[in-house]
């Protein structure tokens, strides 16, 4: 019961209060690239919690199973992107053989999950947090959930911001990330969250 | 000892073929059948992934082409060459455009045109022309801070020596970036084989264009009255061609008192008779504007060499097809 209790703070603390964009400040590369239109931003972000969620378990078993067993655990984030890449690949070609729409839907931004430093973060804060295998797949579930409302509610915003009078020197990009320092503000909100 | 560096190799490099295999037998299983005519029209794509003809890259030109949506001639920088092309692979009848290419239309240069003052700020023809509309004294002139330089993906287009951007015409792909980028409204696409340009956009009064510069349109409408074609309008005090009606006869460019009709003439051509065809008509000696031609009735005609100005309308007169149009 205690354990299980831990695993839903775990849960809470990973997608609201540590949220990895808003908070750890990564992955903000998709999250300023993607979040145009609430739908991509949606797609990218379920995307990218298929991807994390996996490959957090993977590099978890990599990790414990060949790095540690070989005591040459420095090769840790090599490894790990070795692991992440072969993963969005092969995760992109089942999407295309078998929901050609999903990835159409997706498109470009399934190989960038590649290069999304999300997909490391986790896989390298689960070992540092010496978590377990359970623990690891909540938290990558948690990481990415809050990566996904976070992107939704950006482009949310955003889509609201297209037709608003901004000055111009503030236009695009500028005032994109104005926003996304609010919002970060917004979420320090949930620190009280957890005692 | 040994084993500190054999161990990472050996992991990693089998980790690498592990995963290797693993996504090749994935690729065999998952393979999806890409539609070849994407493949080959993508192949005669020039491939810089400009993004002129509005699709993401070359890849998504393709498979726009194939799948309807996009016209064979959307690529603006492969011309009619790559419409052909794909034309061809997708087994449609082609509708190859005109070959256009970009003209920087100012040519006054730092001996031609007066400067209001030094301009020492940002190296940008958007930023100089915010203050004040630029250092030059003419609001219209080209600023010679390469903004068009910066955008060229092809290395067309180049500041001379006398500070002002000037076209390769080889090189230029009629992509049309640099047209996008004059904060001037400078640069324009005109049509490949059109040799004669009013270089100059000033829409000021005559007057005012004779002080900023020696060599800009100054309205005084004596291209309009030398064109025996029609094709030059003046309008808000800029001479204007219709390339559609233009010859390349090239006499606007003589008569204009500034030059600020530009004309290669170089290129300009000449009539040749064959006289073996011509049968004495004398329709193209009625038809030629410049008196170029003379011959009595059934006498074989010739072009007089000095008066000739390659317009070509004689070649198109000749019944009997005697009239070519060559080089000089």
């Amino acid at each position: 019961m205690e354990y299980l209790s831990k695993l839903i703070l775990l849960f809470i603390s990973s997608a609201l209060i540590n949220n990895i964009v808003l908070s750890k400040t990564l992955a903000i590369c998709p999250f300023l690239g993607v979040s145009k239109r609430v739908d991509t931003a949606l797609g990218m972000g379920m995307a990218v919690t298929f991807v994390i969620a996996i490959s957090s378990v993977i590099t978890y078993i990599v990790h414990y199973a060949i790095l540690v067993l070989l005591g040459i655990e420095y090769m840790q984030v090599i490894a790990f992107i070795l692991v992440i890449a072969t993963l969005v690949q092969l995760i992109e070609m089942i999407i295309q053989k078998t929901s050609p729409t999903l990835y159409s839907a997706l498109g470009v931004y399934l190989p960038l999950i590649t290069t999304n430093c999300a997909v490391l973060g986790v896989a390298i804060m689960n070992i540092q947090e010496n978590y377990d295998l359970i623990q690891t797949l909540v938290n990558g579930i948690g990481v990415s959930l809050g990566f996904t409302l976070a992107i939704v509610l950006f482009a949310g915003i955003r889509e609201r911001l297209e037709l608003s009078d901004i000055p111009a020197h503030l236009q695009g990009v500028p005032i994109a990330l104005i926003t996304a320092g609010l919002m970060s503000v917004a979420f320090m909100g949930f620190q009280g969250l957890i005692k | 000892m040994i084993e500190s560096i054999l161990y990472p190799i050996l992991t990693l490099s089998g980790m690498g073929l592990l995963f290797g295999v693993g996504l090749a037998l994935a690729y065999k299983r998952y393979e999806v059948k890409v539609d070849p005519k994407v493949e080959a029209v993508r192949e005669v794509l020039p491939g810089a992934n400009c993004g002129a003809c509005g699709y993401p890259g070359c890849d998504g030109f393709a498979s726009a082409v194939v799948n309807g949506g996009a016209s064979p001639s959307g690529c603006p920088v492969g011309g009619a060459k790559v419409t052909e092309d794909i034309c061809e692979i997708l087994g449609v009848e082609a509708d190859v455009g005109e070959d256009m290419v970009a003209k920087v239309l100012c040519q006054g240069d730092m001996d031609r045109a007066k400067d209001k003052f030094i301009y020492t700020g940002v190296e940008d023809c958007a930023a100089a022309s915010m203050l004040s509309s630029g250092p030059k004294a003419c609001s219209y002139g080209c600023l010679g801070l390469g903004s068009c330089v910066k955008v060229c993906q092809f290395d067309a287009i180049h500041i001379d020596e006398r500070g002002i951007a000037v076209v390769d015409v080889d090189k230029c792909t009629a992509c049309g970036q640099c047209v996008n980028a004059c904060p001037k409204g400078l640069i324009e696409m005109v049509p490949k084989k059109s040799f004669v340009q009013v270089m100059c956009i000033s829409k000021d009064r005559g007057k005012d264009v004779r002080k900023y510069c020696d060599i800009g349109c100054i309205a005084c409408r004596i291209c309009v009255n030398a064109c025996e074609f029609g094709a030059i309008e003046i309008e808000n005090n800029i001479a204007k061609i219709d390339y559609d009606k233009c010859t390349n006869c090239m006499v606007c460019a003589e008569k204009c008192p500034t030059n600020a009709i530009y004309a290669n003439f170089e290129r300009r051509k000449r009539a040749y008779i064959d006289a073996e065809k011509c049968i004495g008509c004398t329709i193209c000696s009625r038809n030629c504007s410049f008196d170029a031609i003379e011959g009595e009735r059934k006498v074989k005609h010739t072009i007089i060499d000095d008066k000739c100005t390659g317009c070509g309308v004689c070649a198109s007169k000749c019944p009997t097809d005697a009239i070519t149009m060559g080089d000089r």
